[in-house]
């Protein structure tokens, strides 16, 4: 089953997708990207995520795999060598806790702050820089969170070294203040100089032209309306 | 404390809880399936124990699963190291893509299903009919992956290995639906519309270790009536 092509269905910015090349890259695995334009989604991502219509999706010979978390436990159950997850249970829980609680309360509220004005945007930063507060405890101590070598929450929180201060830049906000979270910011710094992450990015200046426009579009939406209720005034 | 033998291999095992809680019942569920022995501390909601506030500072909720002192939070990441930790009767699928699809299905239910149903409990007016389409569409998935894998062979989503992940992920339904239902003061779920999902629902409320775990649902609604209202603001109607 390892030796079927590998081929993944992506759009060039987004953080999710850059995960499952992440676990890619590092177990040596060749596949071939196809490009999507979300906001023109093509028949074929149709077919293959009809219940979310979302990228990143990995195919595997004939089998189909969404949702960025549920592809890199794949990757990493289908090829063990470089192990992602760590081989203790204890050890797995709490990575996976901790990548649970990045997505929820730093990644949701880091790009609400993008998305957001004014005070609300003051409170969503906030949000999340109590989140990174709980984030520095774990990384103290550590080079990157597998220890020596890329792991699991390397993969899953590797967009704070990259896309977050992208948002920061945008969004005229401080989350990653270095001199109140200096592990956090030393464990960024590895990650940009791994091979694995830092030949692995997308161009900096296009980030910043298309998150500029993002931004300004997803403040008129219905989801912003509905996710700040949801996450500022609960 | 005993240690050396295979009988004491597990260690000490402890659930902190809330009977009412959907996300509880799922651990307790896993532990049960397993045969794994543990001790279960009821929280009070209103006036948190040392211990919970302790084991799990980040959240602050239940369940948390404390194996040989050690606290894990969160259902899905304690029933998959319950998983990983106990070999027999396994939860999650052994091969690879069996597992990718049983993961995608248990998010999915949390983020489409499990997430909506709260929020429609705890909201009204237009915000609440928004909640309420949501998780009609999320169940309509739901009858299309249940027509789909189900019949009268296979009866639960773990396949020819019976009970499994999705199985106790989703079995909040059986028990909790109908409440948040009467609560909510809405209208979800349709035998007629959804007639594997209520075949399934039927079939994992009798299952050995679930059945004797169900709360009645007079006592739920009563409690949940009470959540809502105090979420809401309201006044007890006279």
């Amino acid at each position: 089953m390892a030796e079927q092509k590998v081929k993944l269905l992506g759009f060039w910015v987004s953080p999710f997708m850059y995960r499952v090349i992440w676990a890619l890259k590092l177990k040596g695995i060749d596949y071939e990207y196809t490009e999507e334009d979300i906001f023109n989604k093509s028949p074929l991502l149709l077919q293959l995520n009809p219940i979310h219509k979302k990228v990143p999706v990995l195919i595997h010979g004939d089998r189909v795999i969404c949702e960025s978390y549920v592809i890199v436990q794949y990757i990493d159950e289908t090829w063990p060598h470089c192990p992602i997850l760590p081989q203790d249970p204890y050890e797995r829980a709490m990575a996976r806790f901790w990548a649970d609680f990045a997505e929820s309360k730093l990644l949701n509220t880091a790009w609400l702050g993008l998305c957001a004005r004014g005070a609300e945007r003051e409170k969503a930063a906030k949000l999340a820089m109590e989140a990174v507060e709980k984030i520095e405890e774990v990384v103290k101590g550590k080079k990157l969170f597998g220890g020596e070598s890329i792991g699991y929450l390397d993969i899953c929180l590797g967009w704070i070294s990259y896309w977050l201060p992208v948002w920061e830049e945008v969004g005229s906000m401080q989350i990653i203040d270095p001199i109140k979270f200096p592990a956090t910011s030393s464990w960024m710094n590895a990650l940009l100089h791994h091979p694995v992450i830092g030949d692995n990015l997308p161009a900096r200046d296009a980030m910043i032209e298309y998150f500029q426009k993002r931004s300004k579009d997803l403040y008129e939406s219905d989801w912003f309306k509905d996710v700040i209720r949801l996450h500022l005034h609960p | 404390m005993a240690s050396g033998s295979i009988a004491d291999q597990e260690g000490q095992v402890m659930l902190l809880g809330f009977w009412f809680s959907p996300f509880v019942k799922r651990v307790e569920w896993a532990l049960k399936f397993k045969g794994i022995e543990y001790d279960y501390v009821e929280e009070d909601l209103t006036n948190k124990s040392t211990l919970l506030l302790t084991s799990n500072p980040i959240h602050k909720k239940v369940p948390v699963l404390i194996h040989n002192g050690n606290p894990i939070a969160e259902s899905l990441v304690i029933i998959e190291y319950i998983d990983e930790t106990w070999k027999q009767n396994p939860i999650l699928p052994q091969d690879p893509y069996e597992r990718a699809m049983a993961r995608f299905w248990a998010n999915f239910i949390e983020e489409k299903v499990r997430e909506p149903a709260r929020e429609a409990l705890f909201s009204e007016g237009e915000q609440q009919e928004k909640k309420v389409k949501e998780l009609k569409e999320g169940m309509e998935v739901v009858e299309g992956e249940a027509k789909a894998k189900l019949n009268d062979k296979t009866l639960f989503f773990g396949g020819g290995h019976g009970v499994g992940y999705v199985d106790i992920i989703l079995g909040w339904t059986c028990n909790w639906m109908e409440t948040i239902e009467e609560v909510g003061g809405f209208k979800v779920l349709d035998p007629e519309s959804q007639p594997q999902f209520h075949k399934w629902m039927a079939n994992f409320r009798e299952v050995s270790f679930v059945k004797p775990t169900l709360e009645p649902k007079e006592k739920l609604v009563e409690f949940f009536r009470m959540l809502r209202q105090d979420r809401l603001g309201l006044v007890a109607n006279k």
